[in-house]
């Protein structure tokens, strides 16, 4: 029996890793080979011709995760600044059942939710509902980590502070938060990362486009929304530019990941714990 | 650093030294700040009233060139807060208020309807549901045992230096997007389930029923599976966590006790640990409901209810994702936010549950997991 369940754990482990490493394998094949400066600098070309590329959804990907960051990661960390300096007490602890209740909610409702408060009222698509949507995705992921950080900055740094007749808004902002800032930002990268593949709430707030775009009031091609069209369509062209496609949001999701292990390696918080 | 001796022996009585008057946990937190021991020598010889009075001035004292900022701050940091609770209202009365003209027409019949006919304008959310509950229990079915596996070979018998990287691989699986894995599935796994793995299934368990019908590749298996994929990461970081929680004195003590390697993680681990994982997997049930993309690019998108696994199938976030933006009339797009409306209600209900869940064991500080 002790050999059994060692080899069955075993063999879960070999099972869980075969999938992602069948994951990554093909989409470096599939996507190198579809690759190419035109994939990066054109837009889309019609349906028969070959070539042509996703340079606006790149593009798109880009204004709408900066519009998501601007209003997601200030509300975020304003938030778990409130959950770790003010909110130790029981409003706190419902506003941080609250924050892990957004963070389940399907982001498909969240796109429905959207799109009846800004594309209802404004009668289109635009990139600035896609953000907004990506940011309420964000936030309670931002709020969280911030939380975590901020916890773990030792009470004396503020007492120090506090000491030397710093507000308590001064030390907040330019002494905890600056000591904690090295995981602050490892906890907004990792948001950044999750809602960069965020498809479903793109769907009908941003919608697409299959020309350049960068008027943030119109609606606007992304990464993510691109891949999904062409995957599922029926021709081979699209197909092979999906893959492509799949490539260049992984190394992206990949790059910001890594990026942030670096940069917190080599960082700031070193030396305080 | 240099150290005093009597601010030393002053700093560490302050912190021994409890105030007479019993604070609520606001205040416990300020105390630090403030306790002297001569103050708090001073609030132990006087009445109670006087002294919590005295001292709750002092407490609160602030300078007055910072008061104003102060509490300007504290109220733009309160309305941070609040605006997660005005988001999640505000999903809730936008799904409500925009599903109201389908909840008029068909009431609660709509979740045992069977029939989703936009160009008559009757709709039946059954195959929807049935599909979504079928799809996540079957990935349950196959990402539990496999998560669980992991966890406890990662936890328990794995070399140190394995540890590390096979933690960092699970959570990889987590990293990628779900539009990734639907492209994966539709062009490696379903050829792969068509041309091997529904052949074989059929011709040894075709007798249930459940393998039976012509073998697309797509389908309700298809789903299945990569959803199973893409929730083992979840479950296997939680159930890892509360493994490692369990105190290493549990282990210690079957294992004095004579038992196996396989029976210490039975008994001394696993059992402690059983009400986390159910959290764990209560969650990781949350999100195979709520996954939308890489279902809709697999499952087939039939609105029907059918007895096979081979069949296609639809669910309630996919019908949303494919029908959407196409949806003409207003009672189709009320009838499609209805279904948004439960699916926000039920993966509202089982992330509370699975929270509740693991907050119990891993206290309340809790974890930012995505």
């Amino acid at each position: 029996m002790n050999q059994t369940a060692t080899a069955f754990a075993i063999g879960a482990a070999v099972l869980v890793i075969v999938p992602l490493m069948a994951i990554f394998v093909y989409l470096l094949i599939k996507g190198v080979g579809a690759l190419n400066w035109a994939f990066l600098t054109q837009t889309p070309k019609p349906v028969g011709e070959v070539g042509g590329g996703m340079a606006n959804a790149i593009v798109g990907s880009g204004v709408i995760l900066g519009i998501a960051s601007l209003i997601g990661i200030p509300m975020g960390i304003g938030c778990g600044i409130y959950l770790a300096e003010y909110g130790r007490d029981r409003f706190g602890d419902v506003v941080r059942f609250t924050a892990d209740v957004l963070n389940g909610v399907p982001s498909i409702v969240i796109g429905i939710a959207v799109y009846s408060l800004i594309v209802l009222r404004q009668k289109h698509f635009s990139a600035f509902s896609g953000g907004i949507a990506l940011s309420i995705m964000m936030i309670p992921t931002v709020a969280r980590a911030t939380e975590e950080m901020l916890l773990m900055v030792p009470n004396n740094v503020r007492e120090a502070a506090f000491g030397l007749g710093i507000p308590k808004w001064r030390t907040t902002l330019s002494i905890t938060l600056r000591t904690a800032s090295a995981g602050v930002i490892t906890g907004c990268m990792l948001a950044f990362a999750r809602v960069a593949g965020e498809t479903a709430p793109l769907l009908f707030t941003a919608f697409g486009n299959q020309y350049w775009n960068l008027n943030p009031n119109q609606p606007t091609a992304a990464l993510p929304l691109q891949i999904f069209t062409y995957a599922i369509s029926p021709f081979d062209e699209w197909h092979r530019q999906a893959w492509a496609g799949a490539l260049i949001l992984i190394v992206m999701i990949v790059a910001a990941v890594a990026a942030v292990r670096i940069a917190t390696s080599r960082g700031t918080l070193k030396g305080v714990s | 650093m240099f150290s005093i001796p009597h601010i030393d022996r002053a700093v560490n009585d302050a912190d021994s030294v409890k105030p007479m008057n019993s604070p609520d946990p606001a205040e416990q937190a300020q105390n630090s700040m403030t306790a002297m021991p001569a103050l708090a020598q001073a609030a132990s010889e006087r009445q109670a009233g006087v002294a919590s009075s005295v001292l709750q001035r002092i407490r609160t004292w602030q300078p007055r060139s910072s008061r104003l900022p102060d509490a300007a701050f504290r109220t733009l940091i309160l309305l941070t807060a609040a605006s997660v609770f005005a988001i999640v209202v505000f999903i809730v009365w936008e799904l409500v208020d925009k599903s109201r003209l389908s909840l008029h027409q068909f009431g609660l019949g709509f979740f045992y309807g069977r029939n989703w006919d936009p160009v008559n304008g009757d709709f039946g959310a059954l195959p929807f549901i049935y599909g979504t509950l079928l799809s996540s229990f079957l990935a349950l079915l196959m990402a539990v045992p496999l998560s669980i596996g992991v966890a406890v070979y990662v936890t328990e018998m794995c070399p140190v230096r394995l540890r590390a990287i096979i933690s960092f691989l699970v959570e990889l699986l987590a990293a990628i997007p779900s539009v990734i894995y639907g492209l994966w599935a539709i062009f490696v796994l379903a050829p792969l389930l068509r041309d091997y793995v529904e052949p074989f299934l059929a011709k040894t368990l075709g007798w249930t029923g459940l393998f039976t019908g012509p073998m697309y590749g797509i389908g309700m298996l298809a789903a299945g599976i990569i959803l199973a994929i893409m929730i083992v990461p979840i479950i296997a970081s939680i159930t890892r966590e509360v493994l490692t929680a369990v105190p290493q004195n549990q282990r210690e003590a079957v294992l004095a006790l004579g038992a196996t390697r396989w029976e210490m993680i039975r008994m001394g681990v696993l059992r402690n640990a059983r009400i986390g994982i159910v959290g764990g997997v209560i969650l990781g049930l949350g999100r195979a409901l709520g996954e939308t993309m890489a279902v809709t690019m697999v499952i087939g998108n039939r609105p029907e209810i059918a007895k096979s696994l081979f069949a296609p199938g639809y669910t309630m976030a996919s019908v949303i994702a494919n029908e959407f933006s196409e949806a003409t009339g207003d009672l189709y797009l009320s009838a499609l936010v209805q279904i948004g409306l439960a699916l926000f209600l039920v993966t509202l209900v089982v992330n509370a549950l699975a929270r509740l869940l693991v907050w119990s064991i891993t206290g309340s500080a809790g974890r930012a997991r995505a």
